[in-house]
């Protein structure tokens, strides 16, 4: 599966903006695999209660993923996305 | 109890370097021996919001800065080489999974005592106490705290508190006891333990909470800022959202020293700093209380006010501060003081500009401007 890193993420990727990851049962999965990548990352966009943060959206093959326990068995595209905010 | 309140002299001119936690990232201001000349240096993680940026004084080289961005979580970096590198915690303050809290920012910081090397202490928002043990790499909530059976009682709800959310801030430890600890919460009150955390008591008594049905209540307070003295860890002030208050323990009744400070400017504001050596005095910097909460200089006009007896009066020091039409005020961070032998006092507004006195306060020259909003200054 391909995961798409936005900007505000790339620190933790070393700047590289796609990355590929071994299918994963679950969006819960992916960003745990993600996370024994990129250290840090996880926490980033999902808090200590396994919540999505209010302002980071989660883009499965284009359908936003509502919670960590989405399937994702046939997912070809993880796109994490920074929704506006701040000012 | 009581230790000497004589203030003792110190040799000589030294540098002071400031560490600028602001809105828009983190900065540093560092001056010349004398303190007449200042170079700004930065932005370290420009586009984070950080809350607050420590030196620790023990090593004198590992900085934490407590950040986050308008869409990612919480975090701490940590530096071990006086900020030329960062890196990020392995483990962030963060409230145990199933707890239903999640941690929106870190809020303040403190380096633990002498006796307990790598100990930091960190206050949240929503309120939560965190303690790291190998200098900010790794968090843990203090439980006695965080899972305490009146802890909600105590803060109300994660959603109440102040406009950018309810925070716990100011922990003082004593240096003669690295189990005595103090915090402060807005909204809670100021608490104690004796313990090392494992348990807490409200230390309220006498100080107004004119927002409450009750307006001496057990706890529920807005304190906004609490210091312990290094000298005289018996000596605490503390700036709270109804006056300024001075508490000489073991008595648990804080005294109103706010009622002396002029009827025209009032007695609320964010900061006190004391002074490193002389407990009899500090330094607060007022703004407007007054009806919807302007939270800005008194008629436009800033001042910082010292005292050099306890609170018992005050002194106007505003020579070189804008004479009027100046509408910014210091959060309750944005204050500090340095350890030259004439202590440098320093102030950073909501406007972006930094303010340094290497008088005492007697007079003021703004040593930078332009930066984003200033949250906390810190000196070493």
């Amino acid at each position: 599966m391909i995961v798409r890193i936005p900007g505000l993420l790339r620190s933790y990727t070393q700047g590289v903006e796609t990355v590929e990851v071994a299918t994963a049962a679950t969006l819960a999965d992916a960003l745990n695999t993600l996370e024994a990548r990129f250290p840090g990352l996880r926490f980033r966009i999902v808090d200590e209660q396994a919540a999505i943060r209010p302002h980071i959206k989660l883009f499965v093959d284009g359908v936003l993923a509502r919670n960590l326990s989405l399937p994702l068995a046939s997912a070809g595209e993880l796109m994490i996305v920074g929704a506006l905010s701040g000012g | 109890m009581a230790t000497t309140r004589k203030t003792t002299a110190v040799a000589a001119p030294r540098r002071t370097t400031l560490l600028l936690a602001t809105r828009k990232g983190l900065w540093t201001l560092a001056s010349d021996a004398a303190r007449r000349a200042w170079k700004l240096s930065g932005p370290y993680f420009l586009g984070h919001i950080v809350h607050h940026a420590v030196t620790d004084p023990r090593d004198g080289k590992t900085v934490l800065a407590a950040a986050r961005t308008g869409h990612l979580g919480p975090t701490v970096f940590r530096s071990t080489d006086r900020g030329r590198t960062w890196k990020e915690a392995a483990q962030p303050p963060a409230f145990k999974a199933g707890s239903g809290r999640t941690v929106d920012h870190t809020f303040w910081l403190t380096p633990g005592p002498a006796s307990e090397p790598g100990v930091w202490y960190a206050g949240t928002s929503p309120q939560g106490l965190f303690r790291s043990v190998d200098g900010g790499l790794t968090w843990a909530g203090v439980d006695g705290f965080n899972e305490h059976p009146q802890r909600k009682a105590w803060c109300g709800g994660d959603q109440d508190g102040t406009p950018d959310g309810p925070k716990l801030h100011s922990i003082n430890v004593d240096p003669r006891d690295a189990r005595h600890l103090y915090i402060g919460m807005s909204s809670g009150g100021i608490f104690e333990s004796t313990d090392g955390g494992a348990d807490w008591r409200p230390l309220n008594r006498g100080v107004k909470a004119l927002f409450m049905p009750d307006p001496d209540p057990e706890f529920g307070h807005d304190p906004h800022c609490l210091r312990l003295h290094p000298r005289d860890p018996d000596r605490l002030y503390h700036q709270n959202h109804c006056g300024i208050y001075r508490l000489d323990r073991p008595g648990d009744r804080w005294v109103d020293i706010g009622a002396a400070m002029p009827k025209s400017v009032g007695a609320i504001g964010f900061p006190v700093v004391l002074h490193p050596r002389d407990p009899e005095t500090l330094w607060v910097f007022p703004m407007d209380g007054s009806d919807v909460w302007p939270r800005i200089s008194p008629s436009g006009k800033p001042a910082a006010y010292r005292s050099v007896n306890g609170g018992k009066t005050w002194q106007r020091q505003a020579t070189g501060l804008p004479k009027a039409q100046a509408w910014w005020t210091v959060k309750r961070q944005a204050m500090t003081v340095d350890l030259a032998a004439t202590v440098g006092v320093y102030f950073g507004t909501t406007s972006g500009e930094v303010w340094g006195s290497r008088d005492e306060g007697r007079s003021w020259k703004c040593l930078a401007r332009h930066l984003p909003h200033i949250y906390a200054i810190e000196a070493t």
